[in-house]
């Protein structure tokens, strides 16, 4: 049930920003804890962004791997 | 953006099987040959892409990856259903997550109470509870709040919003590193490191497992949930255990801040008290369940109902999800699995949420 899936906002609202969780699919979330731009990538939990993602943070998930990789 | 995303996610190949079998033979070469190695992982979304994704058969035979207590709905006690159950038979309208909807009290359970005519109604979110209660003031709703530290935040901020007169939080919230303590305590289970869940983290952020490697010297490491995600965890607690060493490490920092996410753990202090709180099939646990805090108690169902069930049924006879729950035997294990205890037709908590063991153990052998 802690399941969560990335979106990106494409509408603020207050409290509330539609999201895209790709192909289409559209929803309504609460980005409260998150306070998300529009365009921005968060991960959705329960009808609410419990985390905003970004492109640097990926990339560091990246180098974190070749990192480990590398050390052996 | 999108573009240039995929191009990224595509680089970072989360689901790569040529990595996938280069991380698994570093696996393998640093695994210590004389003895079995047990990793723990407290979390349904792990156990099932370890399941889907086949990675335990990418393991040396003597390196086993376990499931603990990760599914929220799994460990909600049957007498907290029991109440559910009771605040619907008064009247009210119950809402709750899909899968809470199959689990069994202590005779019956939320599906059966709808069956028998009580307003059981399922909603993807809190705010649905909230919207519900909003448009139909006439009528008590009651959100039924199950889930871990992934799912309280959304509670607590409906509580402090303040929420509509016309509704309540039976809440069942849990904490998990209270569960992963105790899993240390069960003798037999001889742990040798956690996989720690990617989500609760992304709210809780490190602090809260730093007892594990410190006290415990259990090698601790926040995960994702895609396949590469969890090999990588496996191969960087096999090399702290090859190097002696017991540290606390990130896989997930993607998403995990070391803070976790300072906003929902504000909205959860303010909302909730931490209390000692009842697990399926484990019992109770110090500091490890959330309750309204008193100034918001107008909002909580136990007294708006006079609801209070003390003591359920949690696992029937013949049941050994108590023993799967804390990964002391697998799913196959049990003699009721997949005969008497289908997804079909659930005996236990385990196969009834797509989170539970059981269940995930069921999709991958049919």
């Amino acid at each position: 049930m802690c399941l969560a899936i990335p979106a990106r906002v494409t509408v603020i609202e207050g409290d509330k920003a539609k999201v895209d969780f790709g192909e289409g699919v559209l929803r309504e979330v609460n980005v409260s804890l998150v306070e998300p731009k529009i365009g921005d990538y968060v991960l959705v939990h329960a009808g609410y962004a419990i985390q905003k993602m970004d492109e640097k943070d990926a990339l560091e998930t990246l180098a974190l791997w070749d990192e480990i990789l590398a050390k052996q | 953006m999108t573009a240039e995303l995929s191009e990224m996610s595509e680089k970072l190949r989360y689901r790569d099987p040529e990595l996938a079998s280069e991380i698994a033979q570093k696996i393998r070469a640093l695994t210590p040959v004389n003895r079995t190695i047990r990793f723990c992982h407290v979390c349904g979304t792990h156990e099932w892409t370890i399941t889907h994704y086949g990675l335990r058969s990418l393991l040396p035979a003597n390196l086993e990856v376990i499931a603990g207590p990760g599914c929220p709905v799994c460990i909600v006690p049957a007498a907290e259903i029991d109440e559910a159950i009771q605040v619907a038979q008064k009247g009210a309208v119950v809402t709750c997550f899909g899968d809470v909807l199959r689990v069994p009290g202590s005779r019956t359970s939320l599906l059966e109470a709808k069956a028998e005519g009580a307003d059981v109604r399922v909603v993807y979110s809190v705010t649905d509870a909230v919207e519900m209660a909003k448009v139909d003031p006439g009528k008590e709703f009651v959100f039924f709040a199950v889930g871990f530290e992934t799912t309280a935040p959304s509670t607590a901020v409906e509580a402090l919003r303040p929420p509509p007169q016309n509704l309540s939080f039976l809440v069942s919230h849990r904490l998990i590193p209270p569960a992963m303590e105790l899993l240390l305590g069960v003798g037999d289970l001889q742990i040798n490191g956690f996989i720690a869940p990617g989500h609760v983290s992304a709210i809780i952020g490190l602090k809260p497992y730093a007892l594990f490697p410190r006290i415990y010297r259990m090698p601790t490491v926040v995960a994702g949930f895609e396949p590469i995600d969890v090999l990588m965890a496996i191969y960087m607690m096999v090399k702290q255990l090859s190097n002696g060493s017991s540290v606390l490490e990130n896989e997930y920092a993607r998403i995990v801040k070391p803070e976790g996410n300072p906003k929902a753990l504000e909205a959860m202090g303010k909302a909730f008290e931490i209390t000692a709180g009842n697990w399926r099939g484990i019992g109770r646990l110090p500091d490890s369940a959330l309750t309204l805090r008193r100034e918001l108690s107008s909002y909580d169902a136990h007294q708006k109902f006079g609801v209070k069930v003390e003591q359920g049924k949690d696992i029937l006879l013949g049941c050994e999800c108590h023993l799967v729950i804390i990964g002391r035997i697998k799913p196959n294990q049990c003699p009721m699995f997949m005969t008497a205890c289908t997804p079909e037709k659930p005996v236990g908590a385990c196969m009834v949420s797509s989170e539970g063991t059981c269940r995930v153990w069921s999709t991958a052998s049919s």
